[in-house]
């Protein structure tokens, strides 16, 4: 009975702690400060290849209009698609645990969904065939170890993820050469991918002075050196030039 | 003293200054120096050669994405890589040589000296046994696992994802002929084959199958029918090389199609070809890995199948892109850079002029000006067979059609089927070879795969081998050990019986 005790403590303990830490994810205090800002892409964007998809008609069928491989996705002048992440500036032994869920990557009409994205060190991938085709799932991992599965059906695969810092770990499957993602494998939280409308935000952040990288697949880096108080939002805007 | 003795078991097992010594003298001229396969020889091979640096590995016991054992490396150490220009050093190198120079070739990677890496190597259930059914059920899953998507409908590299394979490296790669098993990187076993189906060849497109056994999509035996049905594509021993094409004499009409059944009961040769090394442009990355060639003739005419296995019917605008990886790669041969174009596929059959009475014969490369050979030559497009002379790899002088002379072809899933026919005799006996039975006719044989870049000189070639037009075997020969039979049962049946008879208690007579 009074063992049934001590581990009922230890148990409702541990509750209370995942319960703290699932409120106050790693890093991202109350008076964490953010960085927000937008991707700009100036010049002519260049035009997305069409992509033949005459072998699968699976594939194919998802579209009205003729598949194009994503590359550069501009609008209004705005850059989808950017990795932003804090690439130094935390202090050196801040430790960020990586969230029990999952990234989830989905092949999805023959493309990956999403095509760039961040995950953490540590934190799984789940794995998505959502067209019942075959595809192969290479992960070019230089830094960390690569690997090459196959999904013949509809199917999900979980993965261990990743081991070490890599910006970026390509992906790409075989079977339709044009499918390409990309993967920030990051040691902390601090990451956003640019939506639609070219935002981003890095939350939580705790204060400091970081460099800030933003990545895209056809336009290289950028760099900005933000500081940030506790609990203020700076904004760091990024531009690309299309040549 | 243990740590000493530990220490002195280390240092003899696996001594990386002596490996170095090794590494040195026989891997550094292909794989660098630094081991990141900048090594002086790279421009003169395809695939490339192993790049150590980021310790991926096709050969592997061990889940994809794992390093190698140490056995698995000395494996490809003792064995070589079929196919491609890594030899097997077993005999070349002794024991402890291998094992240090295994030893060293792991320093040049951090991954092997970090502790975090624990290469889980699989375990497998063994083969189930065969029957005549497992390479059927093995088929269905080929086809819905979709190996067909590389390796094509039958298996001979050409499905429609092959011409934008690729290694790690971005380097073009073929995906493998399953019919040539004694090409197969990893070895040719149904073993060895279930082994790549589960570990995947890391650094190449083929994936690892083993996670589809966790997620039960497929059962460990089903995915052994696969290793199993792959195995059967591939005849039972490699083939071999035998000098001679004995061409059986038929009665009536020759088979001048290449699908014509009568070809299944002609005896079939094997030729392997290589690249052609010798004239600029070299070619060291030859497609075509052999010619397989029927011949049969009657009292008039010679027909001459020739069946190569090919990945891409060219030209084919959907190979282009390999085309120009292929010739970029081997661009740093002296005879600098080409731009790819859609080239057709071709080949050739060569005979002397003349038949000579010694053993001379013209040089095997196309002969020489004062030197010339007799040539077939056919083309996928425009799609023709033409009959010439050739004067060395850059002259070629067709001939006026004469005799008869005729090609006809299939592409068929991977495989070119090609038959030449022609007359014995000709009227221009000056310039074209006149076939006579029963003697010995050099013949050797040259293919191009447009898709693969070639064309020219840089082709595939065979040496000289020999023609026999068989001499119609006389009805004796069939009839007269019959008749020897019967004698011989006969008199063997007059023996016993007699025995039986003076011996007085055959069992004949009692029953």
């Amino acid at each position: 009975m009074r063992r049934f005790g001590a581990v009922a403590a230890v148990g409702a303990g541990l509750v209370v702690l995942a319960l703290a830490v699932a409120r106050h994810p790693a890093g991202a205090a109350s008076d964490g400060a953010t960085v927000t800002g937008k991707v700009k892409l100036v010049g002519k964007a260049p035009a997305n290849p069409a992509i033949d998809m005459g072998e699968e008609p699976k594939c194919k069928g998802k579209y009205t209009t003729g598949p194009v491989d994503p590359a550069v996705l501009a609008k209004n002048g705005m850059l989808a698609n950017v990795f932003v992440y804090v690439k130094t500036g935390l202090p050196a032994d801040a430790k960020y645990p990586a969230p029990s869920t999952p990234v989830e990557i989905d092949q999805n009409g023959c493309l990956y969904h999403p095509r760039v994205f961040g995950i953490m060190v540590g934190q799984g991938l789940s794995i998505k065939n959502s067209d019942g085709v075959l595809h192969n799932i290479k992960a070019l991992g230089k830094k960390n170890r690569p690997f090459n599965i196959s999904q013949p059906t509809n199917m999900v695969t979980q993965r261990p993820g990743f081991t070490v810092t890599e910006v970026m770990l390509p992906f790409e499957c075989n079977v339709h050469g044009w499918m390409h993602a990309f993967a920030g494998v990051q040691p902390h939280p601090f990451f956003a991918t640019t939506g639609e409308d070219g935002s981003f935000a890095l939350k939580g952040l705790p204060p400091g002075t970081y460099t800030i990288e933003a990545w895209h697949e056809k336009f290289g880096v950028q760099t900005a050196t933000v500081t940030v108080k506790a609990g203020e939002t700076k904004a760091s805007d990024f531009t690309f030039t299309a040549k | 003293m243990n740590a000493l003795l530990l220490l002195a078991v280390v240092v003899s097992a696996q001594d990386t200054t002596k490996g170095k010594e090794v590494y040195v003298k026989w891997c550094a001229g292909c794989h660098g120096e630094s081991g990141d396969s900048k090594g002086a020889a790279q421009h003169y091979m395809l695939p490339q050669p192993r790049d150590f640096t980021g310790a991926i590995y096709k050969v592997r016991s061990t889940a994809t994405g794992n390093l190698p054992t140490d056995a698995d490396l000395m494996y490809v150490i003792n064995e070589g890589l079929p196919g491609t220009a890594m030899p097997a050093w077993k005999a070349r190198l002794s024991d402890a040589e291998r094992r240090d120079v295994m030893a060293y070739i792991k320093t040049f990677s951090s991954f092997f000296s970090d502790t975090s890496q624990h290469p889980q190597v699989l375990t497998f259930a063994g083969e189930p046994s065969g029957g005549e059914k497992a390479a059927q059920i093995g088929r269905q899953f080929y086809d819905s696992i979709g190996c067909r998507k590389c390796h094509g409908r039958d298996g001979r590299g050409d499905g429609p994802s092959a011409p934008t394979l690729k290694t790690d490296a971005g380097d073009p790669i073929f995906a493998a002929n399953l019919h040539q098993n004694w090409l197969f990187r990893g070895g040719s076993t149904t073993d060895q084959i279930y082994h790549r189906l589960r570990t995947g060849l890391d650094g190449t497109p083929m994936p690892s199958f083993s996670d589809l056994l966790e997620q039960k999509f497929l059962t460990e035996e089903e995915l052994w029918r696969v290793a199993q049905y792959v195995r059967s594509l591939s005849p039972e021993k490699a083939p071999e090389v035998r000098d001679v094409i004995h061409a059986p004499q038929m009665a009536g009409a020759l088979p001048v199609s290449p699908d014509d059944s009568a070809w299944s009961k002609v005896d079939t040769y094997y030729f392997p070809l290589v690249g052609q090394i010798i004239r600029k442009p070299r070619w060291f990355a030859p497609a075509v890995t052999a010619v397989w060639v029927q011949a049969v003739h009657n009292d008039s005419m010679i027909a001459m199948r020739i069946s190569w296995d090919d990945r891409s019917q060219s030209p084919d605008t959907a190979w282009l892109k390999f085309t120009t990886k292929v010739l970029n790669i081997m661009a740093g041969d002296d005879s600098g850079p080409v731009t790819a174009e859609l080239w057709p596929d071709q080949l050739a059959v060569q005979f002397p002029v003349k038949l000579s009475e010694g053993m001379q014969r013209p040089y095997f490369l196309m002969g020489a000006s004062g030197d010339p050979v007799y040539q077939w030559r056919w083309s996928s497009a425009p799609r023709r067979a033409v009959a010439g002379t050739a004067r060395g790899i850059e002259r070629f002088d067709s001939l006026a059609a004469s005799g008869g002379f005729h090609g006809d072809a299939v592409y068929d899933k991977g495989q070119w089927r090609v038959v030449l026919t022609r007359a014995l005799a000709t009227a221009d006996s000056t310039n074209e070879l006149q076939f006579a039975v029963g003697r010995a006719i050099p013949v050797a044989f040259f293919a191009w795969d447009g898709s693969n870049g070639e064309r020219g000189a840089r082709m595939a070639v065979s040496t000289w081998y020999f023609l026999a037009l068989d001499r119609p075997t006389p009805p004796g020969t069939f009839i007269s050990p019959v008749i020897a039979m019967v004698v011989t049962l006969g008199l063997g049946m007059l023996v016993i019986v007699r025995a039986q008879r003076r011996g007085g208690s055959g069992g004949a007579r009692r029953a």
